[in-house]
């Protein structure tokens, strides 16, 4: 029998209390793509970071080949042949991506012919695997897809046989996703050993041909993919039946509660991120905002529920002229008018994540009864209102006094959603609902989401899943560069459509 | 044509005055290009000029003070690195500790070996650095230009001036065409990249405050045992300060940041020229408004005069590789 390219024994690892890692067995085959898989903090990318030497781990071993090796730093890794892509690429942005490469591997002191042999390399392995990138080019002007590619062409060039990938595909485009897929498959060809991390099903099913599960720093399934299907990895991951399909009826379109009429937004810097952008929302129905990270749609939505000045154009709630150029209602005046915000970044701007649940859970209402009388916090009062709540949003644990950053990012965004859509808004903003939280989790607020429309409320979601724009939205805009490129009716669109729309090309 | 000597003499000021500025803004190109935050320009020249000054008065010779005041600054750096590289501690704090000591230090001891409060004893010609007359300086000194350019300004200067000049150019190279300079500057942009590339941030940093301690030591050196004879209170007189902003407003870039300390320098130099000189119209001009020149010159470039400075990104930040 051939010894597995990668087999991890016994691996434990611990940040102070929490365990992150526990006995973790694992065999990876030479020449396959192989998933791990698991929710959020499940201890996919501690393990990876193991095997990629940046952390130690605190027990276990690992072999290559089967020879056992110490990996003390990521040079030991580099050397026997492990690569890795990591979720936030590991790039200097303002050099060159021949300098990024090379990095560490330059061979010579002074710069002279190993750099001309490494351009000559590189352009070679750039025409194999059809990478198509420009050495001289510097990384900030690459977009995020070509960014991946130099991180794995920096392993390729550095020799690595098993490549990890963590969470790859979290901020591409559709296309970028098929264009990376392609070359994944040709590194297999070339023999080479991936490791994908992961926690979309989609993915494991499409590329993969093993699949290890993770859950709560365990590893608690390993399969051939072939023999799995998506609901039982979700039930392995989640450790319960999950409902990956929505129960979703039809919209039922009231009035136009919303309106934006040519809108313009600057950002910090005075750049014009939101141009001239037309639409209205209905009561009863769910718009779903699509686009990749940075088009503008963290702008618009921060002008829409007033934290960000409007530079031209007007906004209406219910037909009244709520904001423009020289009026902006408040957060405050615009909560009172029935309007609710999710924000897009729940540490920043949804929660102080230093202060306890209950907090949290009243921030914004805390001067209104029952919360407070004549100025005085009502502890007793919050804190039942705060387990109820907390039990109807299945907030885990239900523990209003413990602090909020205690809480897992799911919870915590349940946390925010509790509290927003508690008092029954007639217009909910929400940015990235569920952006790091668990699948369980997802599916809980996907539900909630489509309780609130089907009460009547109008829903403006803004998210760069698009998985998710496409199952809760009844109707999808697609934002690219600050300009509204395309909308369509969720009835009639496919992901292809809209990927195109989100990558400006159609 | 009585004003070209004017000019060339104020021209050989310039690059006596910028001497000092030009090691310190070297210096602190490597630590902050590394990323680490270096505002103890100022303590560590002036522990240099000290220890220069007490370390040829004991020996004779100033190369041995050098030597010294090489060792001095080393340490200093090892320590601001110990307190913000390895212990993580706050780098501006770090810096500021060692300014603050050092202006103490070096009073305090001055007072109990030499009994004079922050005097170090005036130096011989053996023990101090002298001016160097270029060859055939003589010979050339009438010949039209060549003979202003050659024997009034480029002659006759301290070593350290020629030094200071020569090692611009070589910090560029280091910097720009050699491997250690691709992983200094990564290493104070994107800490992880480098991590992750299997190279060791602690100890590229540690390098990088290594070389900042040596360059740091020419300028104290040339301000106690070449300008002047000894050592006196306080007398790098805010020049690390202001070799730091001659380094940001060159845009952490060797050439700008001598641009920039060359500018500082002809003010400077400017400012002693004008010094009681009655000019036509407006007459003597108070010494203490000249002397505000390099100052007011630092304030109005620093107020964004030359766009925006773009710091190393991870200027500044301990590298923490756990969570």
């Amino acid at each position: 029998m051939v010894s597995p390219i990668l087999e991890l024994k016994d691996i434990n690892k611990s940040f102070g209390h929490v365990q992150a890692n526990k006995n973790i067995n694992l065999k990876i085959n030479k020449g396959t793509i192989h998933g791990i898989i698991g929710e959020n903090g499940a201890g996919k990318s501690t393990l990876m970071s193991i095997v990629y030497g940046l952390y130690q781990a605190d027990s276990g071993s690992i072999s290559i080949s089967g020879k056992e090796i110490k990996l003390r730093s990521p040079r030991d890794s580099i050397e026997s042949g492990i690569g890795m892509v990591h979720q936030h690429f590991m790039l200097v942005e303002n050099f060159t991506v021949l300098e990024n490469i090379v990095l560490g591997f330059e061979g010579e002191f002074v710069f002279g012919q190993k750099l001309k042999k490494a351009k000559e390399d590189l352009k070679n392995l750039c025409d194999t695997y059809k990478l198509n990138i420009d050495l001289d080019s510097v990384i900030s002007d690459l977009s995020v897809g070509f960014r991946q590619r130099v991180e794995i062409l920096k392993s390729l060039y550095r020799g690595a046989e098993i490549f990890i990938l963590d969470e790859p595909t979290g901020v591409l485009t559709p296309q970028e996703v098929d264009e990376l897929f392609k070359i994944l498959r040709s590194l297999k060809e070339e023999g080479k050993t991936i490791v994908l991390i992961t926690h979309k099903l989609n993915e494991i099913m499409d590329l993969t041909s093993e699949v290890s599960v993770m859950r709560q720093g365990e590893v608690v399934g390993h399969t051939k993919t072939t023999d799995t299907d998506k609901e039982k990895l979700a039930e392995m991951m989640v450790g319960r039946s999950v409902l990956l399909r929505l129960n979703k009826s039809e919209a039922k379109l009231g009035d136009v509660m919303f309106k934006v009429k040519n809108l313009s937004v600057k950002d910090d810097l005075d750049v014009t991120r939101v141009k001239n952008v037309n639409f209205e929302i209905r009561s009863g129905e769910i718009l779903g905002l699509a686009g990749v990270t940075g088009n503008g749609q963290t702008e618009l939505l921060e002008a829409l529920s007033g934290i960000r000045k409007v530079e031209s154009g007007e906004i209406y709630l219910n037909d009244e002229k709520i904001s423009d150029k020289d009026n902006l209602l408040d957060p405050r005046e615009l909560k009172e008018k029935g309007l609710a915000h999710v924000p897009e970044d729940r540490q920043r701007m949804g929660l102080v994540t230093d202060f306890k649940a209950y907090e949290n859970l009243i921030f914004g209402y805390h001067d209104q009864e029952p919360y407070s009388k004549s100025s005085i916090l009502r502890d007793g009062d919050i804190l039942s209102f705060s387990r109820k709540v907390m039990e109807e949003y299945d907030v885990r644990p239900i523990s209003p006094q413990l602090i909020t950053s205690n809480f897992s990012g799911g919870n915590q965004q349940k946390i925010i959603l509790s509290r927003e859509l508690n008092e029954n808004p007639k217009i909910l903003l929400v940015g990235q609902p569920t952006r790091g939280v668990d699948i369980g989790a997802i599916e809980f607020i996907h539900q909630r989401l489509i309780d609130m429309r089907d009460k009547g409320a109008a829903i403006l979601l803004v998210s760069v899943e698009l998985d998710e724009v496409l199952s809760l939205s009844d109707r999808i805009l697609v934002m690219f560069d600050g300009n509204i490129v395309g909308e369509r009716v969720n009835k009639d669109v496919t992901d292809r459509d809209l990927g195109l729309l989100m990558a400006g090309v159609a | 044509m009585e004003i070209l000597p004017d000019i060339a003499s104020l021209i050989n000021s310039t690059l006596r005055i910028s001497t000092p500025l030009i090691f310190a803004a070297m210096a602190g190109l490597f630590a902050e290009r590394s990323g680490v935050i270096d505002f103890g320009l100022e303590g560590k020249m002036l522990a240099a000029a000290f220890v220069a000054a007490v370390g040829s008065y004991y020996f004779g010779s100033p190369w041995l003070g050098l030597i010294l005041a090489i060792i001095a600054c080393v340490s200093l750096s090892m320590l601001h690195g110990f307190a913000s590289v390895t212990h993580k501690g706050d780098q501006v704090v770090s810096c500021v500790a060692i300014n603050i000591l050092m202006i103490g230090l070096t009073t305090a001891l001055a007072a109990a070996w030499f009994g004079q409060a922050g005097l170090t004893p005036t130096l011989t010609d053996e023990q101090r650095f002298l001016e160097i007359t270029l060859p055939f300086t003589d010979v050339l000194r009438d010949v039209p230009v060549v003979g202003i350019i050659y024997s009034d300004i480029l002659s006759g200067h301290y070593i350290f001036v020629y030094l200071a000049y020569l090692c611009v150019p070589i910090v560029f190279w280091i910097v720009f065409k050699t491997s250690f300079g691709l992983r200094l500057r990564a290493v104070g942009e994107n800490p992880s990249a480098v991590d992750t590339a299997g190279i060791n941030v602690f100890t590229m940093r540690y390098k990088a405050l290594m070389i900042n301690g040596v360059l740091i030591a020419f300028a104290g050196a040339h301000l106690s045992t070449a300008v002047n004879a000894n050592f006196f209170r306080e007398m790098s007189a805010g020049r690390g300060y202001l070799a730091l902003a001659a380094l940001i407003f060159g845009k952490w870039h060797p050439k700008t940041a001598l641009i920039a300390c060359l500018l500082f320098g002809f003010t400077d130099a400017l400012q002693i020229r004008l010094q009681g000189v009655e000019l036509p119209a407006i007459g003597t001009i108070p010494v203490q408004l000249i002397q505000a020149i390099p100052y007011v010159l630092t304030v109005v470039l620093l107020a964004g005069f030359v766009g925006k400075a773009i710091a190393p990104n991870a200027i500044g930040q301990p590298y923490v590789k756990e969570r």
